[in-house]
């Protein structure tokens, strides 16, 4: 049965007689009319003849057999899934480093079960290979002393890192995983056109092209016999596991931060795999053991997969100037205590020039030779080859030898010799006579196409295909497709995601049906209910400044608010020149300013906390807080005066959308915990300092009507006390009733209630924050209102800031 | 010559500083036949929590110190007794220039001692045309590398003024050279980067280097400081020489050796991490002397 006949049942006019089949070839061939595969290049959709390929078919009749809306329509659930799972990456060069949305090419690349088997098996090889190079370079060095190997080009590679040399891995091996760039050239054959074994990413994102494709093309996908990825990641966690020490069983990805081009990827796949998501912050080594800085003290941790190249990971032996990394990793590693994923150091292997050299490393280290070839390069530092460069130069990409970046991602730095060619011949000669060490010449090879929807039509674009590797302990394994490359145009070298390529889902198509029942979910009857573990110092610091700049942001709102409320009448009485004066400290020294990026700065260290939490937060609470920070621009240089009092209404509300949220979605656990102790800790010392400031025995009454204003209590001292504020009743409503949420008294209640939940350090006893809470709390609880004077309210505010201190020592660094 | 040697760094912090690690290169290297390690000692104050030993790719000792609490100051002291042999240079048996390029590119080997590792850039020290252009102006045609090394030497030296307040540790070679004012590490970072602009393969040198007092004056105490100096690789035959152009001459029994790398960054004497926010000051005290009568250590 042909695709087309079999597709009937999505057709609208679903009738299995002949001339429906008739119809559906009819729509195949409109849809393939105008596809024009490039003359001289393999496209993997259509042969040479001009007919799509048996593997094609009974997709691209399903394909056809769509209108063009519904095709529309379902691009748009692929894409609102990529949205709504946060899906974004990081484009770099524009101001900021603007955050895209994940360019999805919808239509899946296909690979056939035949190729897969010769790309699996060729991979296999290669992979065992690297190791083998690895082993060598970081040991005996042999391939250099042998004379297989330029020693120059080791030596001077920025990659190859003299403080592992002589390390043997804990595990016996330097690579866990790897992956590789795969091409198929005009013969139909493929070729590795670069190694990835620095710190390889985009495994993450290849699962999210999977869920994205799927539902695109739902019923292709089912009844197509396409592999799984979910054994892969499996397989892969288990490695991970598997490598762990019974002293430390936990494992961490280690992550350059939120500013990096593939965050979103780092914080996905460690929640997709249970494993911790690290900074360099997070970590510290202690006599050789690696350890998780956490609220209930130092975890151990024994692997690391790490996603920054290696010489970040370690300040003190590698490069110095990295903040990202933390020192005492390498001693670690040395110390046995520590396996990372890939050893550091394994950059090396991603050299552009080493591709020359692969063949003859194969033969030397394996006694055979490589089953996929790589493409044909030649290291321009040996004059046979610079002379065959040189005469053959307008057939060749000609770049820096010591390049790791790939091919056809590169930068300036490699350009086509043709095009120089017919300009500058002398130049070329020129360059390769004085930098030819520095330079590798290899071989132009026209990539294949494959379908991509441009402008609703289906267009041939240059593929190039990603395979991530995983060592198992039955031998490497291959993750079956989830990530191919392709071009924004024709030429190839426009593959790159920084140059508008565009990512694709790679379906490799079995002969039989395959096996769908793996899944990283554990099974119902398993289900075990389990507490966070540990929370990282880092991700509590920030969580803790996240609640103290939200509450802060609000208290100079309100000040701002209750200035603006009174500008008209009074704006030279003393009443607004003290707050005037007062609120330089929340950093606003020109209150008529109104909403200015003064009063906005701490909203922005409130976001800047959050964007370190992406990973804890529900999307819809950054959005809210994201929200707020554009409406407070979109109404800075609102007039003064009343508007401005309007307009930071408006602000007062989304913020307490914000923290609704937080109040209503968040899990109930330490994280939570710092957060609220936060925000009540700065909501108490700010009503503190306005009360020794305005509430003196001095105070008149309408800075006593301030503020209960500010403090949000009007009603509620209507109600309380029927009567026009007096020095008493705000102070007893706004510093010591216990059931006002505006009160001092409330916060420091909440502040101990948290604290005293939080770990204590030694079982039993009460620790410095717990009794620094407890007195404080305490301490307030016993007062009457005659006591409280602007002396009592300032050693309030003081003990609070003592108070963040002892915690910040006690849990935070 | 039998040396005493003592080196004292102190950090002072505006805030405590916590979590301090530092990696030292200050012990003086025991080198085979050419300077021998009699004994030595490390303190810190604080005491650290942990300490460890060991030598880095290119053989230098490294001494690793973890200090865990909260401290304002932290000091350093390094004592040493070293005996240093001097080693005449004997006759010149170094190639013509295109014989060392013969002889590095049949060099077949990624040890330490290899030069391919001290040629082209390192993490501190790029390679300047402008440096370069120096370089071969000085280059006659029947140079050999040894003739060549030593007329840069003088000529750095002569061209270049000792300046203790024109350059900081951080000043790239090519600043310096511009200004043509600098101490010991800008004038060997310089010489480095002339050796290896020609092709010839070249090392830094950290150390401690004898001072005497001017003619008739007694010898202060602690008024010497860390020096550095160059090693340039004369072929085969020769292997390694070092000569020191902020003082024009080849290094010798003066020059005690404590580190080896490509430059500043392989052998910085103390390269430190802490967590603390604010400033610091440092202070270094060293002090060379040369023990009289060779009793026994």
């Amino acid at each position: 049965m042909s695709g087309a006949e079999k597709d009937t049942t999505t057709s609208p006019e679903a009738r299995p007689d002949l001339s429906q089949a008739e119809a559906a070839a009819a729509r195949l061939a409109d849809l393939l009319t105008g596809y024009q595969p490039l003359a001289g290049v393999t496209d993997e959709m259509m042969d040479a003849s001009g007919k799509p390929r048996a593997l094609w078919r009974d997709f691209l009749s399903g394909f056809a057999a769509m209108t063009e809306a519904e095709r529309e329509e379902r691009y748009q659930r692929g894409d609102q899934y990529l949205r709504d799972a946060g899906v974004f990456f990081r484009q770099y060069g524009e101001e900021g480093g603007a955050i895209r949305d994940w360019p999805l090419s919808h239509v899946p690349v296909l690979i056939s079960q035949s190729d897969w088997d010769d790309i699996e098996q060729g991979l296999c090889q290669r992979a065992d290979l690297l190791e083998a190079i690895m082993a060598d370079l970081y040991g005996a060095g042999r391939l250099a002393s042998d004379g297989i190997l330029p020693a120059s080009l080791i030596a001077q590679s920025p990659e190859w890192l003299r403080p592992m040399v002589g390390y043997k891995p804990q595990s016996g091996n330097f690579l866990h995983f790897v992956a590789f760039e795969l091409g198929r050239g005009p013969n139909g054959k493929w070729w590795v056109l670069g190694d990835r074994t620095q710190a390889p990413s985009g495994a993450g994102f290849a699962l999210e092209n999977r869920f994205a494709a799927t539902r695109v093309f739902s019923e292709q996908f089912n009844r197509g016999n396409v592999h799984r990825l979910a054994e892969f990641f499996s397989a892969f966690r288990n490695t991970l596991q598997g490598l762990t020490t019974a002293e430390a069983p936990r494992v961490g990805i280690l992550s350059p931060g939120a500013l990096n081009d593939t965050y979103f990827e780092h914080a996905y796949i460690a929640r997709y795999l249970g494993f911790h998501l690290l900074e360099g912050g997070d970590l510290t080594v202690e006599n050789g053991q690696a350890m998780i800085r956490t609220v209930a003290g130092l975890k151990p941790v024994s692997v690391l997969w790490r996603r920054m190249d290696a010489g970040f990971v370690d300040p003190l032996e590698l490069d110095g100037r990295s903040a990202i990394g933390s020192p005492g990793l390498l001693g670690a590693l040395r110390a046995g205590n520590l396996t990372m994923i890939n050893a550091p150091g394994a950059g090396v292997l991603e050299t552009r020039a080493l591709l020359a050299f692969m063949p003859r490393m194969c033969e030397a280290l394996r006694g055979e030779s490589l089953t996929l070839p790589n493409i044909a390069t030649w290291w321009c530092g040996q004059k046979t080859e610079r002379d065959f460069v040189r005469a053959n130069a307008e057939k060749m990409m000609i770049g820096p030898s010591m390049a790791t970046s790939l091919l056809y991602e590169s930068d300036q730095s490699t350009f086509l010799g043709e095009k120089v060619r017919s300009g500058a011949l002398d130049a070329v000669d020129h360059l390769l006579e004085t930098e030819g060490a520095h330079l590798v010449g290899q071989e132009a090879v026209k990539l294949s196409t494959t379908p991509a929807v441009v402008d609703g039509k289906l267009v041939p674009r240059p593929m190039t295909l990603r395979v991530y590797m995983v060592r198992t302990a039955q031998g490497w394994k291959a993750m079956p497709g989830g990530y191919a490359r392709i071009g924004s145009a024709t030429d190839a070298r426009a593959i790159g995601l920084q140059k508008g390529g565009r990512v694709a889902d790679v379906w490799v198509v079995g002969d039989t049906p395959v096996d769908t029942k793996v899944s990283l979910a554990p099974k119902d009857e398993d289900y075990i209910r389990r507490l966070p573990g540990a929370l990282p110092s880092r991700a509590a610091d920030h969580l803790f400044w996240l609640g103290r700049y939200v509450e802060r942001a609000e208290g100079a709102m309100r000040l701002m608010r209750a200035y603006h409320g009174r500008a008209q009448d009074a704006a030279e009485g003393p009443l607004l020149q003290a707050l005037a004066e007062y609120l330089k400290g929340y950093g606003i020294t020109d209150p008529q300013a109104g909403i200015s990026p003064q009063l906005t700065a701490t909203l922005g260290l409130a976001l800047t906390n959050a964007s370190h939490l992406r990973d804890r937060f529900s999307t819809d609470g950054w959005d809210a807080l994201h929200d707020l920070d554009v409406l407070a621009r979109d109404l800075t240089g609102t007039p003064a005066g009343d508007q401005t009092a309007q307009a930071l209404g408006r602000l007062l509300r989304g913020l307490s959308g914000f923290a609704g949220l937080v109040q209503e979605n968040m899990y109930r656990f330490t994280g939570w915990r710092f957060l609220t102790i936060g925000r009540a800790m700065e909501r108490a010392s700010g009503l503190a300092q306005a009360m020794a400031q305005f509430a003196g025995h001095e105070a008149g009454e309408d800075a006593l009507d301030m503020l209960v204003e500010v403090g949000d209590s009007v009603m509620t001292h209507r109600r309380r006390y029927q009567t026009m504020t007096n020095r008493a009743s705000v102070i007893d409503l706004l510093a010591l009733d216990g059931l006002n949420p505006r009160s001092i008294q409330f916060q420091l209640d909440r502040v101990l209630e948290q604290v005293s939940k939080l770990y204590p350090p030694d079982a039993g006893e009460m620790n410095d924050a717990h009794r620094a809470a407890l007195a404080l709390q305490a301490g307030l609880a016993v007062r009457k209102v005659a006591d409280m004077s602007s002396q009592t309210f300032a050693e309030i505010a003081q003990d609070v800031s003592d108070l963040s201190d002892t915690l910040a020592q006690l849990y935070l660094r | 010559m039998l040396y005493d040697i003592r080196a004292e760094i102190t950090y002072s912090y505006a805030v405590p500083a916590h979590s301090t690690r530092q990696v030292l290169r200050l012990v003086p290297a025991d080198l085979d036949g050419r300077q021998r390690l009699i004994s030595w000692s490390l303190e810190s104050a604080p005491h650290p929590q942990e300490r460890d030993h060991g030598f880095d790719f290119f053989g230098n000792r490294t001494v690793l110190l973890r200090q865990n609490d909260p401290h304002s100051k932290l000091h350093l002291v390094m004592r040493a007794r070293v005996e240093r042999f001097s080693e005449p240079l004997g006759l010149d048996i170094s190639p013509p220039f295109d014989g060392l390029m013969r002889e590095i590119a049949s060099y077949r080997s990624i040890a330490p001692q290899s030069p391919h590792h001290f040629l082209g850039a390192s993490p501190r020290l790029a390679l300047e045309a402008p440096i370069t252009a120096y370089a071969r102006a000085l280059l006659r045609p029947t140079d050999t590398v040894l003739s060549y090394l030593k007329r840069l030497t003088a000529a750095v030296h002569a061209d270049m003024s000792f300046d203790a307040t024109a350059t900081s540790v951080e000043t790239p070679p090519l600043e310096a050279f511009e200004k043509r004012h600098g101490v010991c590490q800008d004038f060997s970072q310089i010489t480095i980067a002339a050796l290896r602009g020609l092709g010839i393969p070249a090392g830094y040198v950290s150390g401690y280097l004898r001072t005497l007092p001017p003619p008739g004056e007694k010898k202060l105490d602690g008024v010497d400081a860390m020096h550095a100096w160059v090693m340039a690789w004369c072929g085969l035959d020769m292997g390694w020489i070092a000569v020191d152009p902020t003082n024009n001459m080849v290094a010798g029994s003066d020059h005690v050796v404590v580190g080896v790398g490509r430059d500043y960054d392989d052998v910085s004497p103390v390269r430190g991490v802490s967590r603390f926010a604010g400033s610091h000051t440092t202070k270094q005290i060293v002090d060379v002397r040369q023990v009289r009568d060779h009793a026994p250590a």
